[in-house]
């Protein structure tokens, strides 16, 4: 015994005390569905790629954007963006300009020519994929990358679907779309142009082990209109179509649309933009209840397009030249229902455009036994499987939300329910996270942007708006927009755990690796998880 | 004045650290070498600021020094619950003094250094507020008269809080403790009494007074790496709230010091020979209710008659700190 006078322990570290046993709650690492994931109709993970953007990895964020949705580009343009309405940022100033940094990605992987990676091992099946829109190209796209081989038949001249044929230039340049469907064609994927297939039945008997079917709706809807000379009135599709052409349609100086979608948003400025002066949109009910998103109208408005509400078409083709239609004016009732009131008015006009909708044509589906269609759409299962086993469907011609977003989510999912159908399994999808909302956040941490940094915003946030005429971010604003993520639900590594617990009881496992719990020390505080900005940690009681 | 202005960044500079920052960005405490001067398996109460801040100020000091320091520690909550004989959670040299004298077992540490020659080691004296604004105050003091070479730590708690929560003359007022109940007509701690000993020690002309909360890491640690920086006497009190005697849930720990310096109730600034240099803005004004409210030693204000006259003199002592303290104005 060497100890010191009147000494008689050894002196110890406090680490033999463990304090863990006094928890009632214990902290626990948890990663939370960002509201802007939950909303995406392509099932995008928006946070996951936002955080490697914030780094500045643009390769390592695109490869994981293409994850879930091939065609960035294309969506950072035509996307509607549902996420940025979601952002939990709104709550502090604006949205994170998801959109602008998706495209910022996609023209990125164009301007680098970054390829997908290969395909898995090859399965040996093959897919048919009807249609080479959004949701069959990203159908094709899945099925390639899970080593199936993807056979699109597409029967227009070239691929897109209405991503060409429906989406104007100004909103979608066109060798954006060839870029992002070459790039698709690069992994194997097989694409036959001109092709379009009349019996489904029959086109499977080519050595096909299930199919996909995204023919999209390209049929305008009509409305009967008494009209005088029938060459005037014509509907949006053809118009849209028509930009394709060799020569532009003739819409004449005045130009009235009937319709309150975003396809009539797209005649009217496609009109003013042909050179028409007035470009008129007829809508028979108020700007709130317009199905058109409202940044589009507020666009359209911007451009000198004008919009009649309240108002619905009862005779067109009136005047000498064919072209002026009379308009009555109606009043919502009680319920909301737009009422006819007996007020007329004449409008000038050399063309009428009819945007009420489209159809499917569904022919090519005559054959095909225990195969359901309802008021013009196939019906599918939660799989997306059609009525006959084997044969999926998506996009425009599978439901009424049509968007390009949510036909790449349908493509998507159908992908993988044909790769689980195809080795005769049934595709279970991930259970989804908790929901990580503004209240999980701690903002204190996130809301002091430095006051310089403020007219930059602002800048971004107009860039976003008229992305069309101004073009997209640089690389400097891209990392800020995407730095602006608050990366709800999704731990960050910004230290704060680490930091603040008064025990010492959070490892760091250094870059990449997030922390840990040491559950020996930890007291159960709660202290991290009210610290955490972003809502990672969850408390939960202990088993005593 | 102490936050790092970087830029394009999406938590501001309030985080611990962040992935992004480059490594000389971030804070001691985000370091996967710091110190933890005070190590895990200490016996303080869930959600302890005290051992957080005391925490966050020497992992600060040790990396100002080049981990060369020594710490006297006057006896309170901080010292009973990190050494129970025989166990210590201290991972400096680390000595304990009676409760009333660890200024001036400082103040003979560090003469005992310089007789040796051993100028790179130098000296911290820590202690919580009976131990500094009661019990020590004299020696502390004369600590500050003699320009001694010391840091001096308060962390602030505003009661004897191991004992029992009683008073000391950094309670608040109207606070409930032990000692000031909330009986009578003037329930809790007395208004005008009790002293602030930040601005007492900037009375003494001392090199430097500072104070800090937990709630500001990046704050606190500038303000314990640019006072070890600086030689003679110097003395930082820091806000530590206590969850057992303020009443509050153990993991509101931060938010409360935060609120106390949103609210103006705890003003946040820096003096160098009895001057202020700068104070930590506030970020976004709160009542003082929003301070008051969670906590249960206020619980007697918010009864079924809420005592609006006392929340309104609290109100005032605010106002005051931030008109002095110019806690609002832009400039500073």
């Amino acid at each position: 015994m060497d100890k010191p006078f009147a000494i008689t322990l050894k002196p110890g570290s406090s680490l033999a005390n463990h304090t863990g046993s006094w928890r009632t709650m214990r902290p626990v690492y948890v990663d939370r569905l960002p509201p802007c994931n939950a909303t995406c109709p392509a099932g995008e993970n928006i946070q996951g790629w936002l955080l490697h953007a914030e780094s500045g990895d643009y390769e390592k964020a695109w490869r994981s954007l293409v994850q879930n949705n091939p065609l960035p580009a294309i969506m950072g343009r035509a996307c509607y963006h549902p996420c940025e309405g979601a952002c939990n940022r709104t709550r502090l100033d604006e949205a994170v300009g998801i959109n602008s940094v998706e495209r910022f990605l996609g023209d990125e992987a164009i301007k680098h020519g970054w390829k997908f990676d290969a395909p898995a091992k090859a399965s040996g099946k093959r897919v048919l994929v009807i249609g080479a829109g959004p949701a069959g190209l990203t159908a094709a796209y899945h099925l390639q990358r899970l080593g199936h081989q993807a056979v699109i038949y597409e029967a227009a001249e070239h691929a897109g679907g209405m991503m060409r044929y429906g989406i104007p230039k100004y909103r979608l340049p066109r060798d954006i779309i060839d870029a992002e469907v070459q790039r698709i064609l690069d992994l194997g994927v097989e694409l036959r142009l001109n092709t379009k297939v009349a019996n489904l039945a029959e086109a499977m008997k080519e050595g096909f082990d299930a199919a996909f079917l995204g023919v999209g709706a390209h049929i305008a809807k009509r409305a009967y209109i008494p009209a005088g000379d029938a060459d005037k009135v014509l509907d949006a599709v053809s118009v849209l179509r028509g930009m394709e052409g060799e020569s532009a349609p003739l819409l004449g100086r005045r130009v009235v649309v009937y319709g309150g979608g975003n396809t009539a948003i797209d005649v009217a400025r496609t009109a003013k933009r042909l050179g028409a002066e007035e470009s008129i949109i007829v809508y028979r009910r108020t700007r709130e209840k317009m199905p058109a998103h409202d940044f589009e109208v507020e666009d359209a408005l911007k451009e000198g397009v004008s919009i009649k509400w309240l108002s619905t078409i009862t005779e067109a083709g009136l005047s000498e030249t064919g072209g002026d239609i009379m308009v009555e004016k109606m009043a919502l009732d009680a319920n909301g229902f737009p009422q006819p009131t007996g007020e007329y008015e004449r409008i000038e006009a050399d063309s009428l455009v009819l945007a009420l909708g489209q159809d499917t044509d569904l022919s090519l589906l005559d054959n095909v036994p225990g195969l359901v269609t309802a008021n013009g759409i196939v019906q599918v299962d939660a799989s997306m499987m059609t009525g006959y086993p084997g044969v999926f469907a998506g996009g425009d011609m599978a439901g009424n939300d049509r968007t390009v977003t949510v036909a790449v989510g349908h493509g998507k999912k159908a992908a993988r329910a044909i790769d689980a159908w195809l080795r005769n399994e049934q595709h279970e999808p991930d259970p989804k996270h908790e929901l990580a909302t503004f209240e999980r956040l701690n903002t204190w941490y996130y809301s002091d942007a430095p006051k310089t940094v403020r007219p930059v915003l602002d800048i971004i946030r107009r860039q976003s708006t008229f992305e069309e005429v101004l073009g997209g971010l640089d690389e400097g604003n891209a990392l800020f927009e995407a730095r602006r993520c608050l990366s709800c639900g999704n731990c960050f590594e910004c230290d704060n755990c680490y930091g603040v617990c008064p025990d010492n009881a959070v490892i760091k496992l250094g870059p990449g690796q997030r922390f840990q719990f040491n559950y020996d020390y930890c007291k159960g505080c709660g202290m991290c998880a009210t610290e955490c900005p972003c809502g990672a940690i969850a408390v939960v009681a202990e088993d005593i | 004045m102490s936050l790092q202005p970087i830029k394009f960044y999406q938590t501001g500079t309030f985080t611990v650290g962040n992935r992004l920052l480059a490594p000389e960005e971030r804070s001691v405490q985000a370091n996967m070498q710091r110190t933890n001067s005070l190590n895990s398996g200490h016996r303080a109460c869930q959600g302890c600021g005290e051992a957080l801040g005391a925490r966050y100020a020497i992992d600060a000091a040790m990396n100002a020094t080049n981990r060369q320091l020594i710490a006297a520690n006057a006896t309170g909550c901080l010292e009973v619950f990190s050494t129970p004989y025989p166990e210590t959670s201290w991972q400096i040299p680390w000595i304990h003094s009676l409760f009333g004298n660890t200024a001036a077992v400082a103040t003979g540490m560090a003469a005992a250094l310089k007789v040796k020659g051993r100028s790179e080691v130098r000296v911290v004296a820590q202690g919580g507020d009976g131990g500094t604004t009661d019990i020590g105050f004299g020696c502390l003091s004369g600590m500050f008269e003699r320009n001694d070479d010391v840091l001096y730590i308060c962390y602030d708690n505003g009661g004897y809080m191991n004992t029992g929560v009683q008073r000391s003359s950094a309670t608040p007022p109207a606070a409930r403790t032990a000692t000031t109940m909330a009986v009578g007509d003037a329930p809790g701690n007395v208004f005008g009494q009790g002293k602030f000993v930040p601005a007492i020690a900037m009375a003494h002309e001392i090199p430097y007074v500072a104070t800090a909360t937990v709630a500001d890491l990046r704050d606190l640690e500038y303000k314990v790496t640019k006072a070890m920086g600086m030689h003679g006497a110097r003395y930082i009190q820091i806000l530590v709230p206590c969850p057992l005697g303020w009443g509050t849930p153990s993991s509101d720990t931060i938010r409360m010091a935060r609120l106390a310096k949103e609210t103006g109730v705890f003003p946040v600034f820096e003096a160098e020979n009895g001057e202020v240099t700068a104070v930590l803005k506030i970020r976004k004004r709160l009542p003082v209710e929003e301070y008051l409210k969670p906590q249960k030693r206020y619980a007697h204000l918010f009864g079924k008659q809420p005592r609006v006259d006392t929340i309104a003199s609290i109100q005032a002592l605010a106002d005051k700190n931030i008109r002095k303290y110019k806690l609002l104005e832009e400039g500073i």
